[in-house]
Parts: structure tokens; sequence; C-alpha cells
């Protein structure tokens, strides 16, 4: 095994915690190293320059990481989950394969217990966070209108996306319920920004955006951070963190692109690999001292996995649309987010309105669904179909539940024969009576908008399955993983910055506050350089 | 690609799958559309199977052990609206497959009013919309909880 020199900081992760925290940290002129088990995807290759561009959401752009199945990435044991795992493993992270949907939590989710007397609260609050929000927006490039009733003040720094004919067909409908809507925020560039190239409205933003409109963090953090020297390597999978005598991090064990072990030592290690990687790498580096799992003592590593159960209600209008003529973002209701204990759930959810897939993708779903028929009537229904599909996601607040857990999977393995990891995972009562609700609320528009051939899927195979919770932060080291500020109760110099930290899930696509958090922490960091590793 | 491969279709299979292409779509005259059967469109399926290689296989075999070739084009059309009307992973393969073929040619994109490209770099213009339906939202009073007043 080979052995490299000493850095001051090893990120493990270069997705949108990874990024954000390595460009933070890059001011202090620390020599700090980032670990990535997958590599750059170069714009050249990102299917919108193809013809095949649909059907690569199948195959090699896939969010679902078992149906991908590049090189790069490693199984997830989801046979005893209802829903379905999403994430990216290069750099740039889960950023590359995301619609950039980019809404905060709310403050009241930082206080779930306080306010509604369920899971716990944050240690740290929305406004401990504000900051890091904005300065988040700023960097990222983020498109919206300020004024929304529904959501704390913001200043996004271009603006809104259009509505198009879809997002006025919603606005109408909304307006006539009564209900609250506004131009969703968008990681998105509505304008040239920053050395990007305003969207030019590919098409469905999720299997990446080759004209670099959308903000993944491989054209965003990425690349100011190497320029204020940090070192990205990358094909590099790590095995396991090790501990020195004294029970501190001293580095980490990874393997290369052609297989080969090496030891890279350091003084301080980060954990940016999301909700399932980083438990997998924690119990994957169990020792004599932690037995259950570095930095396991409260037995909670891998625990509270919450994935955002997110039904979908589509419907088809006889005018035509969008279609998939621009970025799949298009508006959001805050209408149900906040309790209101008369619906029969705690906690709330986010609607957001959507725009629609290409030829290709309506022709599958459609005819998946039983919508859309083979044979004789084929051509007849198709043309009364496409480009005329309304989609509405409703965002439910996941609650956290300890038996919805990460654990390692004895038998699987990467293709490296590290232990893979497994995920259990159900649904909560809470969770499924909140679900209905969205749903019928979604249908109620839908026919509102004058739509037919409604249709629910409650658990779709590539539903977003948002990573988090699963090293929980807090200020009891029984009831926690990590602190208020990201640092682990049990090896004081070993951080964690991405959503696994989340204590819970708040009703939103999570990127804007995994960020936010991921700069506060490393904020913290920086103001604590002289006492990094005492006891709190 | 080897004879072992398993995205390499006998003559059998290439048969079976023509067939079969030409009842899921057939053509349209009036809308200039082609069958699914269309040689161009079957073979950028077979040049498609990939990973899904394997499923569709399984398809094309059970459509072989109900002699779908040999049978009258009613008993095969109603043989294939029953077993594609199923929901196993193998039906939703071939259809995925199917439709990324057929909806990505040339002709059937012009039919649709698309051009015959892919979405970069020439992107799409939409229109920008009604902003004016946003005046009454603008109206309303907050409503996300501040957890500062309670």
């Amino acid at each position: 095994m080979s052995r490299y020199d000493m850095v001051d900081v090893l990120i493990i992760g270069a997705g949108a915690s990874g990024a954000a925290a390595a460009w933070s940290l890059a001011d202090t002129r620390m020599r700090i190293l980032c670990l990535e088990q997958g590599d750059w995807v170069k714009s050249s290759e990102l299917p919108a320059n193809g013809r095949d561009w649909e059907a690569r959401r199948y195959t090699d752009f896939d969010i679902h990481p078992n149906r991908r199945a590049r090189p790069t990435d490693y199984p997830i044991n989801e046979d005893n989950s209802v829903m379905k795992v999403a994430n990216f493993n290069g750099v740039g992270g889960g950023t590359i394969l995301w619609t950039a949907h980019f809404p905060r939590m709310h403050p009241s989710d930082f206080r779930v217990r306080s306010l509604d007397g369920v899971a716990d609260d944050w240690p740290i609050s929305y406004w401990d966070l504000e900051p890091f929000f904005e300065q988040n927006d700023r960097l990222v490039g983020v498109s919206g209108l300020p004024g929304d009733p529904g959501v704390p003040p913001r200043h996004p720094p271009m603006p809104p996306l259009p509505l198009g004919r879809t997002g006025t067909l919603y606005a109408k409908t909304m307006n006539g319920l009564g209900w609250h809507w506004w131009p969703s925020d968008s990681a998105i560039a509505s304008t040239d920004y920053d050395g990007r190239a305003k969207c030019i409205n590919l098409g469905h933003c999720t299997p990446g955006c080759a004209q670099g409109a959308k903000a993944s963090a491989d054209i965003t953090y990425w690349p100011a951070a190497l320029r204020a020297g940090v070192e990205l390597r990358t094909h590099c999978r790590v095995r396991e963190i090790t501990l020195n005598a004294q029970g501190m991090a001293n580095g980490a064990v990874y393997f290369d692109a052609e297989g080969r072990e090496h030891f890279q030592p350091a003084e301080v290690v980060i954990l940016a690999c999301n909700g399932i990687g980083t438990p997998r790498l924690l119990l994957n580096s169990a020792s004599g001292r932690f037995p259950k799992g570095l930095a396991n003592s409260s037995g909670l590593v891998g625990r509270n996995l919450m994935l955002h159960p997110w039904p979908q209600i589509r419907g088809h209008v006889d005018d035509e649309l969008d279609g998939d003529r621009g970025p799949m973002n298009v508006i959001w209701s805050k209408e149900f987010y906040e309790t209101d204990r008369s619906r029969g759930f705690l906690r709330g959810y986010t609607m957001q309105f959507g725009r629609t897939t290409g030829l290709v993708n309506e022709a599958i779903t459609s005819a998946a669904v039983g919508i859309l028929p083979w044979g004789r009537d084929h051509h007849k229904t198709y043309r009364g179909l496409v480009n005329r599909r309304l989609i509405i996601g409703i965002a439910c607040e996941d609650l956290p539940e300890e038996h919805n857990r990460v654990t390692l999977d004895p038998a699987l393995k990467d293709s490296h024969g590290i232990p893979a990891p497994k995920i259990d995972y159900t649904i909560s009562d809470n969770t499924a009576r909140m679900m209905e609700h969205g749903i019928a609320r979604a249908t109620e528009v839908l026919e509102a908008a004058g739509a037919r051939n409604i249709y629910t899927s409650r658990s779709l195979l590539n539903s977003p399955g948002h990573l988090l919770g699963t090293c929980r932060m807090g200020h009891d080291p029984e009831r926690s993983v990590v602190n208020a500020w990201g640092r682990s109760h049990d090896v004081k110099n070993l951080f964690i910055v991405d959503g696994s930290i989340w204590v819970t899930s708040g009703g939103v696509n999570p990127t804007s506050t995994i960020q936010a958090l991921a700069l506060y922490i490393a904020d913290q960091m920086k103001r604590r350089l002289g006492n990094l590793f005492d006891d709190d | 690609m080897t004879h072992d491969d398993p995205a390499t279709l006998t003559e059998a299979e290439r048969a079976i799958l023509q067939r079969l292409m030409g009842i899921m779509i057939p053509a349209d005259p009036d809308m200039a559309l082609p069958s699914g059967a269309d040689p161009l469109i079957l073979e950028d399926f077979i040049r498609s199977l990939g990973r899904d290689a394997v499923p569709i296989r399984s398809i094309l075999a059970q459509f072989r052990r109900n002699g779908f070739l040999d049978l009258p084009m009613a008993q095969a059309e109603d043989l294939a609206m029953v077993l594609l009307g199923e929901t196993r992973a193998e039906v939703l393969a071939l259809s995925r497959v199917v439709a990324a073929a057929y909806y990505r040619d040339d002709r059937v994109m012009l039919a649709h009013g698309r051009e015959p490209r892919p979405p970069f770099p020439k992107g799409h213009a939409i229109v920008q919309g009604d902003w004016t339906l946003l005046d009454v939202v603008k109206q309303r009073n907050p409503i996300w909880r501040d957890d500062r007043e309670a």
C-alpha cells in the first residue's frame, strides 16, 4: 500500500456538500485534498448532445445507481425498501443528475418538536443558516423572484425562468382555487451568469445540462476551489477511515482506478458522501475502538434514513403546452406546507408543478400506466397526449424513524470488494396520510385545469429518493452522531457536511439546504481553527 | 459483436420482433408515420438493445413458444395485446426500447412537429407566459411560520 504526504484536510466526496466545504475552507490556505470515487463528466458526453438523449435516462444517466451501474457506482440492496435511491457518483455528485429545483427548508422545519411535538428540533435554526443560504444562492446562481409570501425573504440573483404555456395554465388554475403559487427557485441560469451561458431550454434537465446553465457543483464550486489550490483526485474509492492510537482520525485507505490500495494521511477528515455513502463508510470503518462502526457510540449511524416520499399526479389537457421544451421546474405551492392538524397529519408538503418529458418518454410512461395503447389506436391516442401533460409532485416531509436505516449487506460488495449498503425503509402512517392529502389536492388542481387521464404514481421507480438523516446532528452524544457544527461527538477531527446530518427532512428538495449547511460548518471550522479539537 | 453476445438476435427472433413492432405501432399514412416494423426503426431498436437484451429476448421466446409467426394476423394481434398488457419488467423493457427507437426517428419527429435533432446546441424557445397572474398572490400575507414568533 502506498502512502501519500499528509494533508491538512481530507474531504471524501466531491458532490454538492464536499464542493461547497472545499471552496469555503480554501481561503484558510490549508492543504486540502478531496477524494472522489467517480470522474468528471464532460459536457460533450451528456445525453442532450445526441438523438438518444431520452433513452439514456434509462441507462448510463439513470438516477437509480443499480440501473445505471457505471463502473464508478456501487450497488445498493433496496429489496426491503418501498422507495429507490437516487444518486450520482462523480465530480458534482447528485447535482449532475437533478432538476435543480432549489427551495430552502423553512424556519419551522428546524423546530418540529417545539412547534408540532414530533421528532426532534435541529440544534441550529434557519436563521443560523440564512447568510449561508444567501451566499450559496449567489455562488450557485439561482433564478427566482423575491416577494414570495410562502417562504422567508430571499434574494435570487437572476429573474425566474419563464412560466411558459404550462406555467400559465397552472397559475390560472391555482388562482381559481385561491391557492398559493410562486415561480420556483431554480439553480438554472436564466441569464448569462458568472461565466455560464443562460438556459436555452434543452428539455428535461435531469440528465445533465450540456449548455452549462444548470448549476451542477462541477461547474460552480469546483472550478473556484481548484483555482484556490484545492486538490481533487478522481477514481478514488475510500474503503475506510483509520484511527491513530489516540482515537483521532488519521487518514483514509482508498482504491485508485487500477484497484491499487493507498493510504492518505490527514489531520482532519470531512465526510461528504450523503445519506447512504457516509454511514456506509463509517460502518465499514469499524475497529476495536468502535466495533459498531466509526463514530457510532450512539448506535445511530445509519438510522433515521429519510427518502422523501414523492407521489406524482399526472393528467393531459386538450391544448398544447410546453411539453419538454423548457426546464422541468415551473412553479411551487406552499399552500399545504405548514402544519394544520385539521388535515389529519402533522407537517406538510410542497406541491411542485412541472413541465414534462419528450416524445420518447411520453410514450414510455403513458404506455407503462395503460394510458397509451399499443396497436391500432396508438397514434390517435398519442396525438392527444404529447405536449399536453401536466405533472404535479408532492414533496412530503419524511419524519425520522430509527427502523428506517442503512446497514452493510452481508453478501453484496462493490467492484473493489467493499461491503455494499442495504437499506430498510417504510413509509410512516403520518406520511401516508400526508401523501393522500397531497394526491387529493393535486387531483383537484388537474381537474380544475381540465385534465383527463389523471393518474397517480405513489412510488415511482425513479422517484427522487433523497438521502437524509443517517448521521443526525444534535447536542446529546447519546442521541446524535455529530454536534451542532458537524463534528463527530466521538472523534474530534472527523466532520460530516452532507445530508446525513439532517435531523428532519422538510418537504423540499434538499440541495439548497445541504450546501448552506456545508458552508455553515466550514465557517464554524474556520472560526475555531485554534481549538478545533477541544471538547464542546 | 460475437455470436454469443446477448444483444445478437437470431433470424427467428428478428422475424418475431418485426411482426411484433408492426402490430405495436402500425403505420399511419395520414400523418406520414411509419410502422414500428420499418427497417430503419427495427435496426435502431436492435442496435439499442444493450442491457435490455436479456429480458427482451425472453419476451421474444415467449412469442415463439406461442407460435406467433404462424398465427393469422387477428390472432397474432390478440396474443400481442395480451402479453403486452402484462406489467412484468420484461414487457416494460420491450416497450421502453420500442418507444425510444420509434419516437426518435426523423419521420416520426417531423410528423409531431419536432426538428429531427438533439436538444443541444440549438435548444428550444418557450414563451414567458402571463406574469400578471401573480398579482393576486403578491397581495397575500406571509403563510410561512416564523419560529421566532412561536
